[in-house]
């Protein structure tokens, strides 16, 4: 018995290992405080357990460091060849992610999470190896000390002495499914190690005497403890919704330099205690626009920020804690944390007290971080790369006093002063700040010079002109300050302008776009320009393979990289970052669309913003790229629902058309059949016509139902029927026919009613049971039966006949076939196949066979559901006498 | 004599098909008028006084259904309605809108004189009045609401006599599963057309010989149920 439908266990566990397939494999992190706790060891061994539980372990990289505790526990696994990467004429074994990809184990063991990888790998990071194994669905087990934790990283530091350089983002850590911390008493620790059984790296080693003193290996074990408690807790809290309530938020300020790294891990720490988000902000004053060391520091500072969990911001605007108190409270923070040099003097109203000034709802946390390193500040050679500004404020100075010098004679000297400050104006706005502050002082000193008694000397003759001095230098200082701020801003703002107009002309242009081509073009010619540089694009093809669709030449071999994760990779980030350009996903709100490269031109990666707005416009070329994707679907969709339409046209035009004339040639030959003014013998042609007209109809009709069905244009008209009629108003169907034949009805009366089209199945019973007819010889009987299974109805069809030819059960179901090929019964085998698509559409099956006395036997079974209601039992009419 | 003919008005496209059934109609002793779309066929009817209509269901220029409700709106005039198989909800609409009985195409001239007898004689007016109807073996009495088969009394449910008595009443024809269950069971019940099968399945225990292959509690599939008076 076949069944065409598909069984339900077998869909799900189908949709089960689906699941399993796209599941992520899950991170066990084995913890510990220091070097020689004993990490590989319990890793191994946790490795031996499950293997002998049956679990498929690769050991993909294991540091043995000729240890032979270690080397021993090795045996019976299997070992993961590494990689030779040639470095720098040194060949270098490393971790071989893409065999391991490939041999697809259900768990490997990666040593030492926080190992960074050898120059030209695909990740910097073997974390980020870790991270991909996982997307792929491979269980890791990996070991990492505390002193690697990006966020204890300078704790650590602070306690011992070494600063270690391998670190591993929290976030990595936190996320693991699983953590074991391994630990060893100091005491035991000390004794391995005078034992020469731990493995020292580079600096540890070196430091070996100061890093393991008890005191620092009591310490670093609370840390590890103290982490791995936090861990729990959060394991414990993760039912509760993620992320802070609002208002729970801390804000930090990250000023560049130490100062703001001291900021960032602070933070990092005091929300990971608090479990609230952070984020983390620099505002870009123009004093830090001006410097490119402070900028460069200040993303550095950001990118920690963002690697710790922070989400970061640069934001624009001359006073650090207005723009602080006002991003706070429009993104509802309730908490702001500030660092605090140590000061001298406290003169001037701190940062942190002005915020509290500002927004006193705010709660303003001060943090003591070590002062900001002085810049170095060498006039001359600001002078020098700014030599123009200096040429142009000595001339303003000469030409002013030159001017003045005429003048004097009409104007006073008050208006000289005037006229010095004026030029002052000039060049600080044209060259400066520093152009400005030399204008200034050369203005002073050529006023004293030339003008004030007595001339040509810098004496003074009345000291009253020393507060004119004064107070000129302090006007001439503020108003270069003053002017050279706005120049900033001004340049800020066209600059902000200039992206703002890109964007707008950009998504006005894609707006446009109807096709892929045109998103391309449109893309290609609107970028190019903006970013002076070469881009490409590549987009997948239906089968998801990436082409190159315009622009200089791709690695589409990075490009699939980025499409598959929809993340950034090559030149600038941490993937693949040997790649010539850096390349981005187009990523729009289903899916990544396709993926964008360029080559970046200077250290514009450096550049926060221009990044973003390059993601912008990514952005916005994979929105064009969805939204040109659905117009195609949804013209596809309108081009199918014509083709269905078309299609139930022909076929209602061939059934007007094949029914016509079969209505006239009937009503014809019967009129003729029935006439009383026609020869008997005329009259019993006109008969066999009428039988052989019928006929056809009945092939025309199983042709035109077989077609509705295949073109799916039958919708099943359910409704609860008694078997008894649909068996009743079959044979009366075929009353002339079964003439020859008696009936053996086989029905309960208590049959219960089941769910079917009426029509339909009147359709497949007239079939077989003309199919009954058809092959058995007159005088035989058809044997029609009913039962109630127990889910199932069951209807029999059966003939004392030949019977169904061995080994022609199922194929005299499909289109054509009849079950003796020679035979001169007439026919052609479309009423089984049509019998079949019907039950099947009703979710029964259809059998044939041979009864065990001879004689085909068709089994139709329909599944049976509950019944609705059925109306209350009456009592009976009273007996009237008649 | 030509105003003693019953008149009959074919509503039909197809020029052969209107031959067949005007021949028929002719040979039976009618006046037939051909009309070959609907605006005509309403123009034809509103005219003729017809005594029996025919109308294809697959008129090009326009619904049969409207054409119906159209007529009904004037006349009670007789409707036959012709259709191809397999547009049972066609043929439900068509008698629920009005229409008096249908013939599936093809059919042969028996079927078609067979119809026109029921319809003209219900037509020439209702049943005789002596209550007595015979189904068969069958006796009933609709006076004294009794009935009886071979001679033995049959006790029936008041609902099963409603149901029997309704059919009798529409005798000959074809009525929906709408229209009865309207009539016995009453407006809101006109969906639980499986209260129909569980009483029609009772009526046939109680009456038909083999109520599997009745002769007289007849099915049409999809459409609804047929009371024949005498089996042919």
């Amino acid at each position: 018995m076949t069944d065409t439908r598909p069984d339900p266990d077998q869909l799900l566990a189908e949709l089960k290992a689906d699941e399993a397939d796209a599941h992520r494999g899950r991170l066990k992190v084995f913890f510990g405080a220091n070097a020689g706790v004993g990490k590989t060891w319990a890793m191994l061994a946790q490795a031996h357990t499950r293997q002998r539980d049956g679990v498929d372990v690769l050991v993909g990289l294991v540091e043995t460091h000729s240890r032979e505790e270690t080397a021993a526990m090795l045996g019976g696994l299997t070992v993961l060849p590494r990689k030779e990467i040639h470095y720098r004429d040194k060949a270098l074994a490393e971790f071989d992610l893409d065999a391991a990809l490939a041999r697809k184990p259900q768990l490997i063991l990666v040593d030492e999470l926080a190992h960074s990888n050898v120059a030209g790998s695909r990740h910097p990071k073997r974390w980020q190896d870790i991270e991909e194994l996982l997307a792929a669905g491979i269980d890791v087990y990996t070991t990492v000390n505390v002193q690697h934790l990006e966020s204890l990283n300078d704790v650590v530091g602070g306690i011992t002495g070494v600063r270690v350089r391998e670190t591993v983002p929290d976030h990595v850590f936190d996320s693991a499914d699983d953590i074991t911390l391994v630990d060893l008493p100091p005491d035991e620790l000390l004794k391995r190690l005078q034992e020469g059984k731990v493995y020292l790296p580079g600096n540890i080693a070196r430091a070996k005497e100061s890093f393991f003193r008890k005191g620092n290996l009591i310490a670093l074990r609370e840390l590890a403890m103290r982490r791995a408690a936090e861990r729990v807790d959060a394991e414990l809290r993760r039912d509760q919704p993620a992320g802070s309530k609002p208002g729970e938020t801390l804000l930090a300020a990250i000023a560049p330099g130490p100062a703001g790294e001291t900021l960032v891990r602070h933070t990092a720490r005091l929300a990971g205690r608090l479990k609230v988000d952070w984020r983390a902000v620099t505002v870009e004053t123009p004093a830090l626009l001006r410097s490119k060391y402070k900028l460069a520091s200040a993303r550095r500072n950001l990118e920690l920020a963002e690697s710790l969990g922070a989400r970061t911001a640069l934001l624009p605007g001359p006073h650090v804690a207005q723009v602080l108190a006002e991003y706070a409270l429009d993104h509802d923070l309730g908490t702001v944390v500030i660092g605090k040099p140590p000061r001298r003097f406290n003169i001037v109203e701190s940062q942190a007290a002005r915020v509290a000034r500002l927004a006193p709802s705010l709660t303003v946390q001060i943090v003591g971080v070590s002062a900001a390193p002085a810049e170095r500040l060498d006039p001359w050679a600001m002078i020098g790369q700014r030599w123009q500004g200096a040429v142009w404020a000595l001339l303003g100075c000469g030409m002013t006093t030159i001017l003045a010098a005429r003048l004097t004679q009409i104007f006073d000297l008050a208006n000289v002063i005037m006229l010095y400050l004026l030029s002052v104006l000039l060049v600080s706005v044209r060259f400066g700040r520093v152009a400005g502050a030399l204008s200034s002082l050369l203005s002073v000193a050529a006023f004293d010079f030339f003008f004030v008694p007595p001339r040509m000397s810098f004496t003074v003759a009345d000291t009253q002109y020393l507060l004119t001095f004064g107070i000129m230098l302090t006007v001439a200082l503020t108003l270069s300050q003053l002017s050279a701020r706005l120049r900033f801003q001004a340049q800020i703002a066209s600059r902000r302008e200039r992206r703002t107009a890109a964007l707008y002309e950009l998504s006005e242009a894609l707006s446009g776009a109807l096709m892929k081509e045109q998103v391309v073009e449109i893309a290609l010619a609107q970028l190019a320009p903006r970013f002076k540089t070469d881009l490409g694009l590549a987009l997948p093809d239906l089968g998801e393979h990436l082409h190159q669709e315009g622009g200089m030449a791709l690695d589409l071999a990075v490009a699939d990289w980025v499409y598959r994760h929809g993340e950034e990779a090559g030149q600038g980030t941490g993937t693949l970052a040997a790649a010539h350009a850096f390349y981005l996903p187009l990523t729009a709100p289903m899916r990544v669309r396709g993926v964008l490269a360029l080559v970046p031109k200077g250290d514009w990666l450096a550049d926060r913003e221009e990044k973003r707005f390059l993601q912008t416009c990514a952005a916005q070329i994979g929105l064009a790229l969805e939204r040109v994707h659905f117009v195609e679907v949804a013209q596809n969709a309108l081009v199918s629902m014509e083709g269905e339409r078309l299609r139930n046209h022909l076929l209602s035009a061939i059934s007007h058309d094949l029914r016509t004339p079969i209505t006239v040639l009937l009503g014809l030959a019967s009129t003729l059949s029935e006439s009383p003014y026609a020869a008997p013998p005329a009259r019993e042609i006109a008969q066999q016509l009428v039988g052989e007209i019928r006929r056809m109809n009945d092939l025309v009709n199983n042709l035109l139902d077989m077609a509705r069905l295949q073109a799916g244009e039958v919708r099943l008209r359910r409704d609860w029927q008694a078997v008894e009629e649909v068996v009743g108003s079959s044979l009366r169907a075929l009353e002339l026919r079964l003439a020859r034949h008696p009936v053996e009805l086989d029905i309960p009366a208590d049959l219960p009613l089941v769910e079917f089209d009426a029509v339909l199945m009147e359709r497949v019973l007239v079939n077989l049971i003309d199919n009954a007819i058809k092959y058995t010889p007159a005088g035989t009987p058809v044997i029609i039966a009913a039962r109630a299974l127990p889910q199932t109805l069951q209807m029999t069809v059966a003939d004392t006949g030949p019977g169904i030819p061995p080994g022609q059960e199922e194929t005299i179901f499909n289109k054509f076939t009849r079950g003796q090929n020679e035979s001169a019964t007439t026919g052609v085998g479309l009423g089984l196949a049509l019998c079949r698509a019907i039950v099947t559409a009703h979710g029964g099956t259809i059998t044939a066979g041979n009864r065990p006395e001879g004689g085909a036997l068709f089994t139709v079974t329909l599944p049976r559901h509950t019944p609705p209601a059925m109306p209350e039992p009456e009592h009976l009419l009273p007996d009237i006498a008649p | 004599m030509n105003a003693q003919k019953p008149v009959l008005v074919i509503i039909e496209d197809e020029p052969q098909i209107a031959r067949f059934v005007s021949m028929t109609a002719e040979s039976a002793g009618m006046q037939t008028w051909h009309a070959t779309t609907a605006r005509q066929g309403l123009v034809e009817a509103g005219t003729r006084q017809p005594d029996l209509l025919i109308l294809d269901l697959g008129l090009p220029d326009g619904d049969g259904l409207d054409l119906i409700r159209e007529i009904r709106a004037f006349s009670e005039v007789p409707i036959l309605v012709l259709s191809a198989r397999s547009q049972e909800t066609d043929k439900v609409a068509a008698l629920d809108a009005g229409a008096d009985d249908y013939l599936t195409k093809p059919f042969g001239v028996n079927e078609l004189l067979a119809r026109l007898r029921v319809l003209l004689r219900r037509h020439a007016k209702d049943s005789p009045g002596d209550g007595q109807v015979t189904l068969g073996d069958v006796e009933i009495n609709l006076v004294a609401r009794t009935v009886s088969k071979a001679g033995d009394a049959v006790h029936l449910t008041p609902i099963e006599y409603r149901l029997l008595a309704t059919m009798i009443r529409h005798a000959g024809k074809v009525i929906t599963h709408r229209q009865l269950l309207l009539e016995v069971w009453g407006p809101a019940y006109v969906e639980h057309s499986h209260y129909l099968r569980i009483y029609m399945g009772h009526l046939r225990q109680k009456l038909e010989d083999e109520p599997a292959q009745p002769r007289h509690l007849l099915t049409e599939s999809g459409v609804g149920y047929r009371l024949l008076l005498q089996h042919n």
